[in-house]
């Protein structure tokens, strides 16, 4: 596919263009304190200069001595945020002349334009196909949205504090799932980005925007760049036999010595881009409205396993142990894959900073010492 | 529903009178619970002020007296579905710190005719009392939960109050976490939600206001507030604010308070 180089203002081009197309354009942007995605007008809005420093249960940014467009990595909000909203109204049944008024909600119309998307994240995405497309009961509103976007990610120039993308084999170079992706170069001389296009769409537009030729030494710059990235990991999983290790764990201490400092606050399951529990509430109102509403749940909550008068996972340790073991283990039974891209958000996000590449590797080390 | 429109009665106890006006403060939807439900006693809203029995009682308040002690036996008596709203009814609210306290040495030196006074030593929820079909916690309670709560019982529904943690509407509403952004102390990860994380949205931590949550690891909250220069007297002192007497909140600061 094309391969092109571009100045800052050949980007700038690009997210014009995408605008001109009538894209709603989400990307990095600084916002309370933290790089998250949010709506981008121009490149002026992208976290230029900025970087995070992330560790197990803390977030900060700081400025670069640079201009850097993308030296950071992710927030805590993911593309999940727009693909398959928090809060979502399905249906409404409203008293009509005669009888009810069932109306369900159409889906947004608005065509999504992805910018700076990471390699885990864009697994996320792929992970989250599987789940809400590859079904009988494909979900509407998620096939829309997926549908009419577009997506230029971003190979990751710097490793994050809690990234552990590489041992997952999930990043920092994005290989697939993307229409164009950027790469950003900045030497002392010159600020590039190197753009590939994945996709007839991307190669189109990127064909739009003044730049020159790649050559053999931008992709030599690139790759260089990415390995250092891989090399620069601020965390790693222990992932040899990972759904068995699962299966064997189910009885192990870990679950019950993590509990000793889980909060079940279910920040980890909601900042994981991959996660997909709601749960599905019947509301009426005083003039007799009845709305069917779908909102984020996580298996943290006890109401997420009540069944007839209890809570099944009623401990903390029981929660916690659904958690990872559907990440690690059940997902690779239920749609062949594992559940985690290794974006290190849970462990950024959870306030008492567990690390779930560290309870893997306790999990692993009991194991062993049994074995 | 029934044929017949339920009637409604509205009781004040020990309380400053905050969540009754969630329910005046209702504007349209005022409207329209009045339009649903007959409301034969509410004293700051209306003169009428008929006897029971009552189809709903909504309990406002603690039961800091023994003639309220005993008024609350006689609504239950008249009530067919008895609610409890706020940090006071369902935990004893702010006044239950006299329950730590010498309450007869408090009203010596505050009343200049003491004699006069005829308190109970403690406040206490209404389900110390008698029995409740229903809590709706918060200080003050939350206007979209209560008309929930009245809507789901004329339609004879569970209302949906969840009892998880304030995260889970943090997160929900895409609010940064103050506590790992900002290393403000904050008391979400054990308080109920329903406020709708409202100090976290105004980069402030959370004050517990909703009382603990469904499973709140206190012991662990306290390890990290401890990281970020927070020392146990005043965890003892952020449990004891308005939900003071809520059983996890009350054994966890009788435990740091030192
Ligand atoms: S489990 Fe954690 S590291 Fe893995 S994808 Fe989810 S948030 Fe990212
Ligand atoms: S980890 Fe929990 S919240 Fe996430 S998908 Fe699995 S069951 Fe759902
Ligand atoms: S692991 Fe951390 S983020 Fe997840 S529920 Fe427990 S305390 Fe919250
Ligand atoms: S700000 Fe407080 S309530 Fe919100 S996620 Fe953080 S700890 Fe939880």
């Amino acid at each position: 596919m094309a391969t092109k180089v571009l100045g800052p203002s050949g980007l700038r081009s690009l997210i014009d263009l995408l605008h001109a197309g009538g894209y709603t354009v989400i990307g990095p942007t600084v916002a309370d304190g933290t790089i998250v995605y949010g709506s981008i007008a121009s490149i002026d809005d992208l976290p230029i200069g900025w970087t995070d420093t992330q560790e197990a249960g803390s977030y900060g940014i700081e400025r670069r001595e640079d201009d850097s467009f993308f030296a950071y990595n992710v927030g805590p909000r993911s593309l999940r945020h727009y693909l398959f909203p928090p809060r979502q109204t399905l249906l409404t049944i409203e008293h009509a002349e005669t009888g009810l008024r069932f109306c369900q909600e159409p889906p947004d119309n608005i065509r999504y334009a992805f910018v700076g998307v990471r390699a885990c994240e864009l697994a996320a995405v792929a992970i989250q196909d599987a789940v809400f497309l590859d079904s009988p009961h494909a979900d509407p509103n998620y096939a829309r949205a997926r549908e009419h976007s577009f997506t230029i990610g971003v190979n990751c120039a710097v490793a994050g504090g809690t990234c552990f993308c590489a041992s997952m084999g999930k990043g920092p170079s994005c290989t697939a799932g993307y229409d164009l992706v950027v790469t950003e170069v900045i030497e002392e001389s010159h600020h590039e980005f190197v753009v590939e296009a994945g996709t007839e769409d991307g190669a189109d537009l990127l064909g739009r925007v003044e730049g020159r030729q790649a050559t053999d030494q931008d992709a030599g710059v690139v790759d260089a760049i990415v390995k250092e990235t891989a090399r620069n990991m601020g965390r790693a999983m222990p992932t040899h036999g990972l759904r068995d290790l699962m299966v064997e764990g189910f009885d192990s201490p870990t679950w019950d010595s993590v509990a000793q400092r889980c909060l079940s606050c279910t920040s980890c399951t909601l900042v994981c881009p991959t996660c997909f529990c709601s749960t599905m509430s019947d509301t009426t109102d005083l003039v007799g409205t009845a709305r069917r509403e779908r909102t984020w749940d996580s298996c943290f909550s006890l109401e997420f396993t009540y069944l007839h008068g209890h809570s099944v996972r009623s401990s903390t340790g029981a929660r916690y142990r659904q958690w990872i073991t559907h990440k690690l283990g059940w997902w690779h039974d239920q749609f062949g894959i594992s559940g985690c891209v290794g974006c290190g958000r849970c462990i950024t996000w959870c306030p008492v900073g567990i690390d779930i590449t560290e309870e893997v590797a306790k999990l692993a080390g009991r194991a062993e010492a049994i074995a | 529903m029934t044929a017949k429109t339920p009637t409604l009665a509205v009781w004040k106890f020990a309380s400053c009178s905050g969540c009754q006006l969630t329910l005046l403060n209702c504007e349209d939807d005022f409207l329209s619970i009045v339009g649903a439900i007959d409301i034969v006693y509410f004293p700051e809203a209306t003169k009428t002020m008929a006897d029971g029995p009552y189809d709903l009682s909504i309990v406002e308040g603690s039961i800091t007296t023994a003639h309220e002690a005993e008024q609350i036996q006689r609504i239950r008596a008249s009530s067919t579905t008895l609610i409890t709203v706020g940090a006071c009814a369902t935990a004893g609210g702010i006044q239950a710190l006299k329950n730590w306290a010498d309450v007869d040495e408090f009203i010596s030196i505050v009343y200049p005719h003491p004699e006069f006074i005829n308190s109970l030593g403690t406040s206490t929820p209404i389900a110390d009392h008698v029995k409740v079909d229903f809590e709706l916690h918060g200080c003050p309670i939350s206007q979209r939960q209560l008309i929930e709560v009245i809507d789901s019982f004329l339609h004879r529904r569970k209302p949906n109050t969840p009892s998880y943690s304030v995260c889970v509407e943090c997160k929900l509403n895409e609010t940064t976490c103050v506590m790992i952004a900002n290393g403000t102390p904050c008391m979400g990860p054990v308080t109920r939600a329903g406020c709708g994380a409202l100090c976290p949205a105004f980069n402030r931590g959370c004050y517990g206001c909703f009382g603990p949550s469904e499973t709140p690891n206190i012991a662990s909250l306290r390890d990290l507030w401890h990281s970020i220069g927070v020392a146990d007297a005043d965890l003892a002192l952020a449990l004891r604010t308005f939900n003071a007497y809520a059983p996890e909140f009350r054994e966890a600061s009788d435990h740091y308070v030192g």
